[in-house]
């Protein structure tokens, strides 16, 4: 741990800017704990007197159509954004690490029948796939996590298929498997925990394109339903007014996605260059 | 007789920068090729030969750094040359061949464009006559079926195939001066000395002088005039082939000698030379880099190398040498 | 090649075997009454039961599926509630403009990304590097949608250097002469210098920011893997022979750094064809992505499943194009096979 600790220290000094997303990411982190705490207006109350008024001391991020105040919805939104991103991720993680890894680890018909699987996914252009998911399972948000988990479904599958086949045949498998324990036993227990750290940065490089991803399909009216604060949405009720110069409605929303997207994608190049340097481009 | 050098290179040093420190790769190395002669450069790995050759060639990476030297060659200092310039010369008046020929070469062009590239780019052939010459050159290494060869991609090639062509384009414009470093390294033994006896005819044919980089005492032995070892970036003796190995008079030679499988040594005999070589980012490097695993080291040991000849071309820098 | 071309081929065929069954199966998944979802909102119990007869939903799955694959073999993908039209024609319509737009998309991100790419490890360590670096971090990191609306506020209502995100065309001008169906082409071909610049000036904005989202990956791709061939042996035999150092970095590396980036070319495809939907809604530009978005809104099934089978299909196309091009540069692929 110690070795790892000093690495991290000496990653950290090399390049300052993953510092930054780790500052990043508390930010977000607290706005998602204590968002609906410490958001100044109730981020459902319209008020018809504030409509589409830019930006001020009263207002930081100015009111939306409906005189609702944006620095209170943005904020209330990182809950729902994290939170769907979170949790797609994590089922991501486990449908893709237990099958990739009994696929490399037992290789055969359960190797063929997962990657088979995975190439049809891959078969489409995520986005759209998501799409027709959300729109044939119904309009929920518990849809868009489901989507965006089927979509990088494959992408953990084949890390963990690589890093579980290359481990397979490693000598602490062996003494695992020689000392009497089950194969189930042997997998979930010696092979899982040894491919955690490279899921982990997989995980944390794919949170950043999952929020994208939430986001894009909000955007375009699927899952999250008005008046719901979420950013995808937000910056769709921001565009209606963006050609009459009311720039704020999208700006700000937009801007706390970018910026989250941003947070977790550095987040990942860095915990990348710290726990797998090899992988480093 | 008097013999003219083909190259000379003098009190050659570079240094690499890494994240570690600076290593001092080569410490004033000196040594001289002579037209038609083949020297060779021997030591273990790390010994500074491949730098060494990799500096007079213009192709250091960019860590690497020359700090002090010069390296004569046809009355200029290829060290002080512009890049442009060496770029000029390079693979005209002085080529070079490397080991694992077979990533050495473009995977994904045609042998014989690889061979038409640099005869075109000397004004060696004009670029409609280059095929006809990349055939000629094929027939110079004894390509079989060379017509048909030229359209091959190295991946169609054996290694023994790939290192002819490295050869070939080494050759193409008839260089003064052949640097091959570990020819044969990956080879199998009867395709080694098949490539070593054609670099041999080829340098006889146009009396071109060649460096010939090797770990290989056996094979220096074999088709050199003169040795030249190397040990930590310095040059520690140098002599003609035969009386190095007759008289070895520096230590670490003696040891070089004794650890090479000759036809007489049985593998019992064979000796390992002890402790490795030193760290070379060190601030307080000794004068002597082989004091350290020394078996004959005297307190005259920390001065600064002498360079003693003894005899005729021979050199050697040791205080105390045998 | 013929032979490369027939197992790629072959390969492609599971795909759309997958692409097919995913498909049929979205539709079965429908929560509740397929039947009544396909029939529309306001149908009357009367219209569901007859489009369940008319879609084949009252038939076990097997029966449906066959069902599905006749239908798909005919080419039809049932008819728009909305508009009524067949979805096919519908989709063949609005087809052209989606490729207009993601094809000049990927010229301009590989025009950039690639030369910015080899700059950038060519000059390593250099303001050019961390330009690279920048470009690649932050573009990935911006939602196409929400630098399309920026874009279009800057430069539409701000400066009025662009036109109104509304559209291919100006409502001034009428669209070319039809031979291809790109804007472009066709007025380039007819000789229409206005309409051609029109649709450059509506082009230009919804293209620029799919661009910037699917620059990252090729440009990193193509940093590391001229930086990889750059460090090779074969780099250093072209340099100790003297070639000259445009003859090293072009002919020499790049060529052989640009097939790792042939293989990036399929996740930028899968981006930009996603990206496609987002670009269209901003600019509302009449493509199948608006297309399904308008469908998706009025609960219009049909074409968004046509949709997705679409920008499926077109995407195992692409990739077998990618795969040929790959076997085109690289002879090891070509002869191999």
């Amino acid at each position: 741990m110690l070795p790892l600790l000093r690495h991290a220290r000496y990653v950290l000094s090399e390049n300052p800017v993953t510092g930054l997303a780790f500052g990043l990411f508390a930010m977000f982190l607290v706005a998602a704990i204590f968002g609906p705490l410490i958001a100044p207006y109730n981020p459902l109350q319209s008020n018809a007197a504030m409509a589409l008024k830019s930006p001020s001391a009263a207002h930081w991020f100015g009111t939306d159509q409906l005189g609702r105040d944006i620095f209170s919805r943005v904020l209330v939104a990182t809950r729902l954004d994290l939170s769907i991103a979170f949790a797609s991720v994590i089922l991501a993680f486990m449908l893709g690490a237990l099958s990739g890894v009994a696929a490399g680890y037992f290789g055969g018909w359960t190797d063929r029948v997962v990657g088979r699987l995975a190439d049809t996914i891959m078969a489409f252009p995520l986005f759209v796939l998501a799409m027709g998911i959300v729109a044939a399972l119904g309009n929920e948000v518990i849809n868009i996590v489901i989507a965006t988990a089927i979509i990088n479904f494959p992408l953990y599958a084949r890390v963990a298929r690589a890093e579980a086949s290359v481990r397979r045949e490693a000598g602490f498998v062996e003494a695992a498997r020689l000392s009497g324990n089950g194969e189930a036993r042997v997998l979930l227990g010696h092979v899982l925990p040894n491919i955690m750290p490279i899921m982990m940065v997989q995980m944390s490089l794919t949170m950043g394109y999952a929020i994208l991803n939430a986001a894009g399909l909000s955007f375009i009216g699927l899952g999250v339903r008005p008046p719901a604060p979420e950013w995808g949405i937000m910056v769709a009720e921001g565009a209606n007014f963006i050609q009459s110069g009311e720039w704020w409605i999208a700006l700000f929303p937009g801007a706390a996605l970018m910026l989250a997207v941003f947070c977790f994608n550095l987040l990942g190049d860095g915990l990348r260059d710290i726990i797998d340097p090899r992988q480093r481009t | 007789m008097t013999a003219v050098p083909a190259l000379a290179v003098e009190e050659l040093s570079v240094e690499f920068r890494t994240r570690s420190g600076i290593v001092k790769v080569l410490d004033h190395v000196g040594f001289s090729v002579d037209k038609g002669e083949t020297v060779a450069l021997v030591g273990e790995s790390g010994s500074g030969k491949s730098v060494t050759a990799f500096a007079v060639m213009g192709i250091l990476d960019p860590a690497g750094k020359v700090t002090s030297g010069r390296a004569l060659f046809g009355g200029a200092d290829l060290l002080a040359l512009s890049e442009r310039d060496l770029a000029e010369q390079r693979g005209r008046e002085f080529s070079m061949i490397f080991q694992n020929p077979r990533t050495a070469l473009n995977p994904i062009r045609k042998v014989g464009q690889q061979i038409a590239d640099v005869l075109v780019r000397h004004g060696g052939a004009t670029r409609p006559d280059a095929p006809r010459a990349a055939v000629e050159m094929l027939k110079r290494v004894r390509i079989p079926d060379p017509e048909r060869r030229v359209e091959a991609y190295p991946f169609e090639l054996s290694g023994g195939m790939c290192q002819r062509i490295m050869i070939a384009i080494a050759l193409a414009c008839r260089p003064a001066l052949l640097i091959a470093d570990e020819p044969t390294t990956g080879l199998d033994v009867t395709t080694q000395a098949v490539i070593m006896d054609l670099i041999g005819e080829l340098a006889h044919e146009s009396g071109m002088a060649t460096i010939f980089i090797t770990h290989d005492l056996a094979l220096a032995a074999e088709y050199c005039d003169r040795i030249v070892v190397m040990h930590a970036g310095h040059v520690v003796e140098a002599a003609p082939a035969r009386e190095l190995f007759a008289h070895p008079r520096h230590p670490y030679s003696v040891k070089l000698l004794a650890a090479t499988p000759g036809e007489t040594a049985s593998l019992a005999e064979l000796a390992s030379i002890p402790g490795g070589l030193p760290d070379l980012r060190r601030p307080d490097l000794p004068a002597c880099r082989y004091s350290d695993r020394c078996e004959r080291r005297i307190d005259d040991c920390v001065k600064p190398l002498p360079n003693r000849s003894l005899g005729e071309r021979h050199i050697v820098s040791c205080w105390n040498p045998l | 090649m013929l032979k490369l071309l027939l197992s790629r081929l072959a390969t492609a065929i599971p795909s759309i075997v997958g692409v097919v069954v995913v498909t049929f199966m979205l539709t079965r998944l429908l929560p509740g009454d397929p039947a009544a979802y396909f029939a529309g909102l306001a149908a009357s119990p009367q219209a569901i039961a007859e489009v369940r007869t008319k879609l084949g939903l009252d038939k076990s799955l097997p029966a449906q599926f066959v069902g599905y694959i006749v239908d798909l073999a005919h080419g039809n993908l049932g008819n728009s509630l909305s508009t009524g039209q067949p979805v096919v024609a519908e989709i063949a319509t609005r087809l052209p403009a989606s490729a207009e737009l993601t094809l000049f998309a990927l010229i301009l991100a590989v025009g950039i990304a690639i030369p910015l790419g080899v700059l950038a490890a060519v000059k390593q360590g250099t303001w050019i590097d961390h330009l690279c670096r920048i470009v690649t971090t932050a573009g990935v990191s911006l939602p196409v949608f929400f630098t399309g609306l920026l874009f279009a506020y800057v430069f539409y209502y701000l400066l009025q250097w662009a036109p109104a995100p509304s559209g291919r065309l100006d409502v001034f001008l009428s669209p070319p002469t039809h031979i291809t169906g790109f804007y472009l082409i066709d007025s380039a071909l007819t000789g229409n210098m206005e309409v051609f610049w029109g649709a450059l000036r509506q082009l230009a904005l919804p293209a620029i920011s799919m661009a910037i989202f699917s620059l990252a990956p090729l440009a990193r791709m193509t940093r590391g893997s001229m930086l990889s061939v750059l460090g090779s042996d074969f780099i250093r035999t072209a340099r100790a022979s003297g070639l000259a150092p445009g003859t090293v970095v072009f002919t020499y590396a790049f060529r052989n750094a640009v097939l790792p980036v042939i293989t990036v070319l399929g996740m930028v495809f899968s981006f930009l064809l996603g990206a496609n939907v987002l670009v269209e809604t901003v600019f509302a530009w009449p493509g199948i992505g608006l297309y399904a978005v308008n469908a998706l809104i009025t609960s219009d099934y049909a074409p968004v499943q046509g949709f997705v089978l679409t920008m499926a299909v077109l995407y195992v196309a692409l990739n077998l194009a990618i795969d040929l091009l790959y076997g085109l540069v690289d002879p090891r692929v070509r002869l191999d096979s």
